[in-house]
């Protein structure tokens, strides 16, 4: 059979950094093919080239048997390859039917025959049982129901090869379900399905065959019949399994500081995000918390910071009840946070550095006296931060927003620090960061251990947790599924535990 | 043959950059106008230099552009409080109504108020009144999310409609021409004027308000708080800043300053309520602020500079040239700026292509 697409040898490179290096994909028209990878292992990338957003440095495309050249979404959608985007591409005002027919419309169709329109849509729809109503409008529908209308969106327009950008990561166990019995009708019709994932589980489930990348690189293709979770664990991991090696020193005044009992949040869209949390951190420790992302850890960040108000359960600091206490107080009662989105919530990119210094303690009495902000003082805890963590810039004057990752994640780490706190919750403290930086940010992060701060650390890179934590707990749907004491860390264990299998080992668990 | 034209992001963005992109943007509004003049027959030299003389020829030109500014300055001030935070703040006018209309009603009715203390008086009920208008367009954001937008744009409307009620009804002057506006204030209510021209002491206050608001914003925590607010809203919860109370306060403070503009109108130049007292100077503030970059002194410059713009529109009729040019000036300095700001960081490159490079570029 020949296959209805290839990638072969892409090499796209940007500023500093080969998002796809020397990759090859090649899929046959009739089979479901995951494609799999970590965060930045260059799954978008590679996406964004089919779909000719980018086009590559090297290699080729060769579809349906001939070379072609994608220089933009339109080329793309006129040879058949239709991606449906995990943010979808839908006007919420219009209806089903509008949306559909402004992705298809003809240029010269100046009058719209809406019965005609609704009539081919229903047609359509029924013929792959996918439920859609035309009239209905985009904000009426549910997020699966939003899905369906993207994929019939690509039928519409002939797709032959449809693209799915995380598709289940806004759905339902039982929506997954049926938007793969769909794509397995399509796969029949000898139309060819490709899937974007991190999650091993669906993997398993839906694919036929699977392509893993990792740091930009195509790792292997197999059958998903011939392998198992734990091999592609180590395939997207790129590591041996290994036990956790040396010995850290235990700090000797260990003490429950942050308990978290049964809590209960939801998340932005209204639906629950945590499901009775429970966890317990102790002074002196770092808790790594693993995790497919989106299983919640940005609302139990959020929540323990304050951002966000829980709907059940209760958070102790130091046996003090502080659930759903202001961000402030929280704040003041000594738990730092370091924010996923750094730029976006960390700093304030077009102010400059002393602002920054002082964005969560603008009212404390170092810097702050009579609601008069004391320059002198703030200037001074400026150039201390600047030198005691390396903080290179071009002026502390300018927009912060000009420095590096690397250096913003330190100026953001160095002034979530300062004050010694109690708690630190650091959520992906080197999530592109370059590797220098990453060992200072992980210095400061063993110190402030030493010194007996309870840390969360948040984290999908499972060699960074094990290389930082005293435990590892896993989180899957909300829940906290395990805890692991580090002398029992294995990627196999946590990989396992991460796609929400329980432990079946009952080591490790609360005990520090 | 084809042309590309694309805008690339400058790498380092130099001083120079940021004061000639204002100053050629208004410099094409000028030339932009020109050639509508031109269009309908006016001479545009004649038509500048009338402008100019008018606005700054000789001494008491130049003083009547300051009574001109005055106001304006007070309002630009207030509306920029509310641009800092983010907030639109598209109500200038209906606040100064407000201001005005509190103004007049002391100055005119509240004559048992001890003498030295009813200047102080009115500038103290124009604040809260004017502040008053502003909270109340905010109150649906606070609570529901509204878009202030719309809700201060359209409580123009009430207030000026506020205004007509009484100009048109129980405060207005029978004594003269039965025109729609108040009696003229008493002596005890204007404020005192300076070196023999119409210039006033509120432009002092005005000063003094300016410096005192650019000290705010960069010495004071709650300035401070504003700032990060109106830059980053998620950065300000994460900070543990409540927004909602700063909203209030900040339309307050906006609000309140725009209705002490409508006060010293009243008290001052102006000298009596009429019908459409704020006469689109709150809007005027609006395209100031945004001017400006919500920086009150640069604020200072520029209110001078749309001053003299109507100022200087008095003396178009001496050339026989519609004084409604003015506005489009007004309008076109604007449209220009903001353009012009997208030049700040970014530079134009154009690329020429011929066929040949096209197709191989195709392949």
């Amino acid at each position: 059979m020949t296959p209805s697409l290839e990638m072969r040898h892409i090499t796209k490179r940007f500023p500093g950094v080969t998002a796809n290096d020397d990759v090859s994909l090649t899929l046959y028209p009739g089979e479901i093919h995951a494609l799999l990878g970590e965060n930045g292992a260059g799954k978008s990338t590679l996406m964004n080239i089919l779909n000719g957003i980018y086009s590559p440095d090297e290699g080729e495309i060769i579809y349906n048997g001939e070379l072609i050249k994608i220089n933009n979404p339109a080329k793309a959608v006129s040879y058949g390859i239709g991606m449906v985007h995990q943010h979808f591409k839908l006007i919420e005002t219009m209806t089903v039917a509008e949306n559909i027919y402004l992705a298809v419309g003809k240029r010269c169709d100046y009058v719209l025959n809406r019965r005609k329109m609704e009539r081919q849509i229903l047609e359509y729809s029924r013929s792959y049982n996918l439920e859609v109503r035309p009239d209905a409008k985009i904000y009426e529908l549910s997020v699966g129901e939003q899905q369906r209308v993207e994929i019939v969106k690509q039928l519409f327009r002939n797709a032959n090869l449809l693209v799915l950008d995380e598709p289940t990561a806004v759905l339902t166990p039982q929506e997954t379900d049926k938007l793969f019995e769909n794509l397995r009708a399509m796969a029949k019709e000898g139309k060819t399905i490709l899937f974007i994932t991190h999650k091993l589980f669906e993997v398993m489930e839906y694919s036929d065959r699977i392509t893993v990348l990792r740091q930009g690189k195509s790792v292997n293709t197999l059958l998903t019949k011939d392998t198992t979770q734990d091999e592609l664990v180590k395939m997207m991991v790129g590591r041996k399994v290994e036990k956790m090696p040396g010995n850290r020193p235990v700090f000797a005044d260990k003490k429950p500081v942050l308990v978290l009992k049964n809590i209960q949040a939801l998340n932005d869209k209204g639906l629950p995000a945590l499901k009775n949390f429970d966890m317990t951190l102790y002074s002196g420790e770092i808790l790594g918390l693993a995790g497919v992302a989106g299983n919640g850890q940005k609302e139990l960040t959020d929540v323990i910071a304050g951002l966000r108000k829980t709907v059940g359960g209760e958070m102790l600091l130091e046996g003090e009840d502080v659930t759903n206490v202001s961000a402030s107080r929280i704040r003041r009662s000594g738990i730092a946070y370091v924010p996923e989105d750094r730029m976006g919530t960390g700093l304030v990119g077009t102010m400059n550095m002393p602002d920054n210094v002082i964005l969560r303690r603008f009212d404390s009495d170092a810097y702050c006296s009579k609601g008069i902000l004391k320059d002198k003082e703030i200037r001074r805890a400026t150039e201390e931060m600047v030198e005691h963590f390396d903080i290179k810039n071009a002026g502390t004057g300018k927009p912060v927003a000009l420095m590096s990752g690397g250096n913003l994640q330190k100026l953001l780490l160095a002034r979530e620090v300062s004050g010694q706190p109690k708690v630190i919750i650091a959520a992906y403290p080197v999530h592109g960061v370059d590797i220098g930086a990453t060992e200072e940010i992980h210095k400061v992060l063993l110190n402030e251990r030493n010194r007996g701060a309870a840390i969360l650390l948040v984290s999908e890179d499972l060699e960074e947790l094990q290389e930082m934590s005293d435990r590892v707990g896993v989180i899957s749907e909300g829940r906290m599924v395990d805890v692991i004491g580090w002398k029992d860390f294995t990627y196999e264990g946590i990989g396992f535990l991460m796609t929400g299998g329980k432990n079946e080992r009952q080591t490790g668990g609360e005990t520090a | 043959m084809s042309i590309k034209i694309r805008l690339v992001k400058r790498e380092q963005v130099k001083l120079y950059h940021k004061i000639l992109s204002p100053v050629i943007s208004i410099v094409i509004a000028f030339v932009f106008i020109a050639i509508i003049l031109r269009a309908m027959g006016y001479n545009p030299a004649t038509a500048y230099q009338f402008l100019f003389k008018g606005a700054f020829g000789n001494a008491y030109n130049f003083s009547e552009t300051l009574v001109q500014a005055t106001p304006l300055l007070f309002a630009g001030l207030g509306v920029a409080v509310a641009l800092s935070m983010a907030t639109m703040n598209i109500g200038a006018e209906g606040q100064f109504c407000f201001g005005a209309w509190a103004a007049t009603g002391v100055g005119l009715y509240c004559q048992w108020i001890p003498q030295p203390l009813i200047i102080p008086t009115m500038i103290v009920v124009g604040f809260l009144a004017g502040g008053a208008w502003g909270v109340i367009a905010v109150l649906p954001k606070a609570i529901w999310g509204v878009d202030e937008t719309i809700t201060t744009l359209m409580l123009n409307y009430v207030a000026l409609l506020w205004i007509d009620y009484f100009v048109f009804g129980p405060w207005r002057d029978t004594s003269s021409a039965n025109l729609p506006r108040s009696q003229v204030l008493p002596n005890t209510a204007r404020l005192t004027t300076i070196f023999g021209t119409r210039v006033d002491v509120s432009i002092f206050l005005a000063l003094i308000l300016a410096v005192a608001l650019y000290i705010f914003f960069k010495k004071t925590s709650a300035g401070y708080q504003i700032r990060v607010i109106g830059q980053n809203t998620k950065a300000a919860k994460y900070a543990g800043m409540d927004i909602r109370k700063k909203m209030l306060l900040v339309m307050l403070l906006s609000g309140g300053l725009a209705g002490v503009a409508g006060v010293v109108y009243v008290s001052g130049a102006g000298s009596r309520l009429v019908t459409g007292v704020s006469a689109g100077k709150g809007y005027t503030a609006l395209i100031i602020a945004r001017l400006s970059k919500n920086n009150p002194l640069i604020i200072v410059l520029v209110s001078v500079l749309f001053g003299a713009l109507i100022q200087g529109s008095y003396n178009l009729q001496l050339a026989h040239i519609p004084q409604q040019m003015c506005d489009m000036l007004q309008g076109a300095i604007l449209f220009c700026a903001l353009a012009g700001e997208l030049f700040i960081n970014n530079t134009l490159t154009i690329r020429v292509q011929n066929k040949e490079s096209l197709v191989k570029e195709a392949r």
